[in-house]
C-alpha cells in the first residue's frame, strides 16, 4: 500500500460516551470502531458520567479488537499510541489514559496524550486530505461550542472564543426536553425544523455583535422555555415545527456570523465545522451561504467523522508524531480541562 | 508461571510479580505506594519498574491478576483497565481477586474476623473471614453501625476509620491496605491449585447515581391571583 511506510497510529477516545479505536496511517483511516453508551443515558436527559465510565470499561478492549481486525493490522504493529488526554468527564478519560498506558507498556511504542478538540479539527485530513494552514474552525458538540485559528494542528492552536455557558448542542437537548422530543436533542429538532418557518418567532442570538468570538445559547433556551410557557397557558397548542425552526435559526445564524467574521479578520480562506451539532442541516447550509459570498470554503466531515470517535484522535496522533513531539510519560495525567492551545497534556 | 498483580481499588496503589515455587509462592517483587488521588499517573510506571526489579520483561509475563475491588469506582477502573489491555497486548490471561480478600491474607490470621476498606459516603465494604484466606459469604457495603461483625476484630482501613463504631483500637486494624503480594499470592494459589477465580471485571455494589429528570423547571413564577403573567 502507498501509505505503509507511514506510521500506524492506534488512536482511543472516552472522554465522554462514546469509546471510540481507530487505526491510522497518515490521512488514511483504516478503521474506527465506536461503543456507544448514549441510550443507557436518553432517560436522563444528558450523560451519566458514572454510566458512561462503566460503560467504557466494559466496550474498551473489545472495541481494539475490533478496530485491529477491521484493519487487518495486529497489535504488534502499531508505531505509537494516542489517547485523548482532556477535556472530558474525569472518570470517562481515565479508563480509556489507563488502557492506552497499559499498551503503550506491553508494546513498548510511544504514548501521546492528546487534546480532545483539537482532534474534532485534525479527523476532517481523513476526509479531506490535508489541512491548509491555517484554517479557522468551528467546534460545535453537546460538551463544546469553541471558534480556533489553527496554523498548524500539532504546533498552534489559538482559541478565539468559547461558548460563556451551555454548548449549542446541550441547548439542543434542553430544548429537546421542552418540546417533548427524544434525546439527543439534535436530529429531532433538525427534522421537525424542516416543516417550521424559522422567521415566525425571533429569539435572542446571545452575545451577537459584541465584537467577541464567544458565544452564549442559556438565555436563547430560557427564551424558548417562556415562550413555550406562554403559548401553554394562553392555551395555544405550542407549535413544534416553528419553534424548533426558529430556535435552530438563531444558532446556526449566531455560529455561522463570528465563524465567518473570524475567517475575514485572519484572512484566512478555509473553515472547517466539527463536533456533532456539524451534522445540523441548518448549520451546514448557512455556513455554505454565508461562506461563498465571503470567498471562504467550508470542510465539514462526514457525520460519522463529526462525532466524538477513536478517528479523530489517530488522526491528531499522526500529525504530532509527524512533527516530532516528544511522547508523553507514562504518568501522564488526564486533565479534565485542558486547553484548547494545548495540543498534547502535560 | 510468572504473574503480575496489581490493584487500584484503595488508595494504595499496588503492584507485584510472583511465581509458585514448591511449598508456596515467591513474590520476586512488589512495590506500594498510597496516594487515593493519583491511581491514574502511578499505576503503569510502578508496574515498569516491579517488572524490571522482578529481573524480567512484561513479555516473561504469563499471568496477570488484578483487584476487582469493592472500591472507589474511579480508581478501581484504572487498575482494570490496564489488566484488560495488558493482558490483550500481551497475550495472556487475566483473571481477578477480590480486593478484600488481598487485605484479608495479608492479616495472616488462623482465627475469625472481619475485614472492612472504606466505601465512601460513610459507609464501609465488608466481609467476615474464618481465617486469613477464607472468606464467608459475599462481600457487602454498609454503614459501620450496621455490619454484624459477631464481635470479631475488624481489620483494614475501614476499621481504622471507624474504629469508635466498632468498638476497637484504631491500631488494630493492620493491615489497612491490600497489597500486590498478597493479591498475586491468592491468585498464584488458585491458580495452581486449579480453583476458581472471578472474572476481571468491577464488584461495584452500587448503582449509578443517576436520577431521570422530571418535568423541565418552569421559568415563569406562578401568576399571583388577578395577575397578568407579564414578565
Amino acid at each position: 500500500m502507498s501509505n505503509s511506510a507511514l506510521p500506524l497510529i492506534m488512536g482511543i477516545e472516552s472522554s465522554c460516551d462514546e469509546t471510540g479505536v481507530a487505526f491510522v496511517r497518515g490521512c488514511e483511516l483504516l478503521a474506527d470502531e465506536v461503543a456507544s453508551s448514549v441510550d443507557e443515558h436518553a432517560r436522563f436527559g444528558g450523560v451519566v458520567p458514572e454510566v458512561a465510565s462503566r460503560a467504557h470499561l466494559e466496550a474498551m478492549t473489545p472495541t481494539v479488537r475490533r478496530a485491529a481486525e477491521r484493519a487487518g493490522v495486529r497489535l504488534s504493529d502499531v508505531d505509537a499510541i494516542a489517547v485523548t488526554a482532556g477535556p472530558g468527564l474525569a472518570g470517562a478519560l481515565l479508563v480509556g489514559v489507563s488502557a492506552a498506558k497499559a499498551y503503550a507498556l506491553a508494546l513498548d511504542k510511544p504514548l501521546y496524550g492528546v487534546n480532545h478538540l483539537v482532534g474534532h479539527v485534525a479527523v476532517d485530513q481523513l476526509e479531506h486530505g490535508p489541512l491548509p494552514k491555517p484554517v479557522v474552525a468551528l467546534l460545535v458538540s453537546g460538551g463544546h461550542t469553541s471558534l480556533l485559528l489553527v496554523r498548524d494542528l500539532a504546533t498552534d492552536v489559538r482559541l478565539l472564543g468559547e461558548t460563556v455557558d451551555d454548548a449549542a448542542g446541550e441547548a439542543y437537548d434542553k430544548v429537546a426536553r421542552l418540546l417533548s422530543l427524544p434525546y439527543p436533542g439534535g436530529p429531532p429538532i433538525d427534522r421537525a425544523a424542516r416543516d417550521g418557518d424559522p422567521r415566525a418567532i425571533r429569539f435572542p442570538r446571545g452575545k451577537w455583535g459584541d465584537g467577541s468570538y464567544d458565544f452564549s445559547f442559556s438565555g436563547l433556551k430560557t427564551a424558548v422555555a417562556r415562550w413555550v410557557e406562554d403559548a401553554e397557558h394562553a392555551g395555544r397548542a405550542v407549535p413544534v415545527p416553528d419553534v424548533a425552526a426558529a430556535f435552530q435559526e438563531a444558532v446556526a445564524d449566531v455560529l455561522t456570523r463570528k465563524a465567518v467574521d473570524a475567517c475575514r479578520e485572519h484572512g484566512v480562506r478555509h473553515l472547517v465545522i466539527s463536533g456533532g451539532v456539524a451534522a445540523n442541516s441548518r448549520l451546514r447550509r448557512l455556513a455554505e451561504q454565508r461562506c461563498a459570498a465571503a470567498g471562504v470554503e467550508v470542510r465539514v466531515p462526514r457525520p460519522r467523522l463529526c462525532t466524538d470517535n477513536g478517528a479523530m484522535i489517530a488522526a491528531l496522533g499522526a500529525e504530532v508524531v509527524a512533527a516530532g513531539l516528544p511522547p508523553s510519560p507514562l504518568d501522564l495525567a488526564t486533565d479534565t480541562s485542558l486547553p484548547v492551545g494545548s495540543v498534547m497534556a502535560g | 508461571m510468572l504473574l503480575l498483580a496489581f490493584d487500584t481499588a484503595t488508595p494504595a496503589v499496588t503492584a507485584a510479580v510472583c511465581e509458585p515455587v514448591h511449598d508456596g509462592v515467591r513474590v520476586r517483587a512488589a512495590l506500594s505506594s498510597i496516594d487515593a488521588r493519583r491511581h491514574g499517573e502511578l499505576l503503569a510506571p510502578g508496574i515498569r519498574t516491579v517488572v524490571a526489579e522482578a529481573g524480567a520483561a512484561l513479555a516473561d509475563i504469563t499471568h496477570i491478576a488484578v483487584g476487582i475491588g469493592p472500591g472507589p469506582y474511579t480508581g478501581l477502573r484504572v487498575g482494570l483497565a490496564t489488566g484488560h489491555a495488558l493482558a490483550e497486548a500481551l497475550g495472556v490471561p487475566c483473571v481477578g481477586v477480590a480486593t478484600l480478600d488481598a487485605v484479608a491474607l495479608a492479616s495472616g490470621r488462623a482465627t475469625p474476623f472481619v475485614a472492612a476498606t472504606d466505601a465512601r459516603r460513610k459507609e464501609v465494604f465488608w466481609a467476615r473471614y474464618d481465617d486469613a484466606a477464607t472468606r464467608v459469604g459475599d462481600i457487602a457495603v454498609d454503614r459501620p453501625a450496621d455490619v454484624d461483625t459477631r464481635g470479631l476484630p475488624v481489620i483494614g482501613h475501614g476499621a481504622r476509620m471507624y474504629a469508635d463504631v466498632f468498638g476497637q483500637d484504631p491500631d488494630a486494624a493492620e493491615p489497612l491496605h491490600p497489597s500486590a503480594a498478597a493479591l498475586g499470592e491468592v491468585a498464584v494459589r488458585a491458580l495452581v491449585n486449579g480453583s476458581e477465580l472471578p472474572e476481571p471485571r468491577p464488584l461495584y455494589l452500587r448503582r449509578p447515581d443517576a436520577q431521570v429528570p422530571g418535568a423541565p423547571k418552569r421559568v415563569r413564577r406562578p401568576l399571583a391571583p388577578g395577575g397578568t403573567g407579564a414578565a
